[in-house]
């Protein structure tokens, strides 16, 4: 069952070149929907002046070696291992949610337009079934228990707000698709038809409302991360106050509060508020 | 001086939620980003502003405190006990850099375990002294101390 294409049974009944029109159109909303919603809300003109007004705070500048790194460490630790998020549930509900969508459209991809029959290779297949159930398995697990509405608004999983839109959408995506690709393949025709019908729905809105939903935040959201990391190489900080060192005697002369209350060599105090999740609402 | 938060900076954890006594941060429903839902109400104890693991609320200060355009910035260190403001005024040249101790001994090792300490008596029920307070003064460390038992005197006027 999970070995089959799930689209090649169904351009038994839809001709090929419409799915793949339909795949090629979502993408195109995608790509448009992004650039619709930068020039919108401005964000790509709020960055840009933002990064310009910090030039006058940096104390170093940075050369183009530098910028790699940066771009390396970012794309490695912020965008491949979501390293932005301190909370380490929401990290791995994250991981999950990610690589499950990438690997569900690349293998949507690969299914629509280079193996398009029944003789596709078990695995792209049981990856697209894969990819469904990881984005499920994140997704549930964020919707219901780790969302901060329901973590730390004391809101009920019900409530249902604008900003679910992509998350939601993104759910029933996969969960329609899935629970389609299973009942076509055990041949229950009315069903089949009925979660075909919410597939393409749900999908639709996903890919047509980038505009409204969060889903252009995997484009800008790496932007942010790059920026992030060259304010603290370039010591602009956004104007935060400088890392120090409590042992450092010029800084004891500075603050003579530091020794007298906490002693030369100030050990480390551990966490304080950060030793509980945000839970007492 | 209320509190603001960059929103392209917050990642909707949710902690300035939770901490917040005035219960004015909430979750915006369209971006799922924390946001001071009113500011007027604001009891400026900069609790989130602490408590925020990237840095993404601000201070937002009055004219009076530093000429408008000014930035107030927080990094409370937890594993190093200190906190550290940074106050830059609009002409960049004025820049004040501010450090305290936030606390003397590692968290959460040291909290008085009360439930041992033995039930008050009548005679310390009946008494005008709060809980521990002959201590805290110490009353009995040759009775109450003013400034004249300590050699000092007071000034006036305001002195910094």
């Amino acid at each position: 069952m999970f070995a089959s294409n799930p689209f090649a049974d169904l351009a038994m009944t839809i001709p090929l070149n419409v799915i793949q029109g339909y795949v090629i159109l979502m993408a195109i909303l995608v790509v448009g929907g992004t650039v619709v919603d930068m020039i919108h809300k401005k964000s790509a003109k709020y960055f840009f002046a933002k990064a310009k007004a910090a030039e006058a705070s940096r104390t170093r500048e940075l050369g183009a070696g530098d910028k790699i790194g940066i771009a390396v460490s970012t794309v490695v630790v912020d965008v491949a291992t979501s390293g932005e998020f301190c909370n380490p549930k929401r990290r791995i509900s994250h991981l999950f949610t990610m690589y499950g969508f990438i690997l569900f459209i690349l293998t949507t991809v690969a299914l629509v337009f280079a193996y398009p029959t029944h003789e596709a290779p078990a695995i792209v297949s049981q990856l697209w079934h894969l990819g469904a159930a990881m984005v499920m398995f994140g997704g549930y697990w964020f919707w219901f228990f780790i969302r901060v509405d329901v973590a730390a608004e004391g809101v009920p999983w019900y409530r249902i707000v604008k900003a679910d839109m992509f998350i939601l959408s993104l759910l029933g995506t996969t969960t329609f698709g899935l629970v389609w690709a299973i009942l076509q393949a055990k041949g229950v025709a009315v069903w089949t038809t009925v979660f075909l019908a919410l597939f393409i729905v749900v999908a639709t809105v996903l890919f047509a409302g980038v505009m409204w939903s969060k889903f252009a935040h995997m484009f800008f959201k790496p932007a942010a991360a790059f920026n992030k990391r060259v304010i603290k190489a370039d010591g602009s900080r956004e104007n935060l106050p400088e890392p120090v060192d409590l042992s450092d005697p010029a800084l004891q002369k500075r603050f003579p509060d530091i020794p007298e209350y906490m002693g030369k060599n100030p050990p480390n105090m551990g966490l304080g508020i950060k030793r509980e999740a945000p839970s007492h609402y | 001086m209320p509190t603001f938060v960059y929103m392209t900076r917050c990642d909707g954890c949710g902690h300035c939620v939770d901490i917040c006594p005035s219960d004015i941060m909430h979750i915006d429903t369209t971006y799922r980003r924390a946001y001071n839902i009113e500011p007027n109400m604001c009891w400026e104890c900069y609790s989130c502003v602490k408590a925020c693991p990237q840095n993404a609320i601000d201070v937002r200060g009055y004219a009076d405190f530093a000429p408008l355009g000014h930035s107030v910035r927080v990094d409370r260190d937890e594993e190093k006990g200190v906190i550290a403001w940074r106050i830059k005024f609009r002409n960049g040249e004025k820049d004040l850099n501010l450090l305290a101790p936030i606390t003397t001994k590692p968290w959460g090792k040291f909290i008085p375990h009360l439930k041992d300490v033995p039930a008050p008596s009548s005679e310390q029920r009946d008494s005008q002294l709060l809980y521990n307070e002959p201590k805290y003064i110490r009353m009995d460390d040759g009775g109450l101390h003013t400034l004249e038992t300590n050699g000092l005197t007071l000034q006036k006027g305001v002195q910094y």
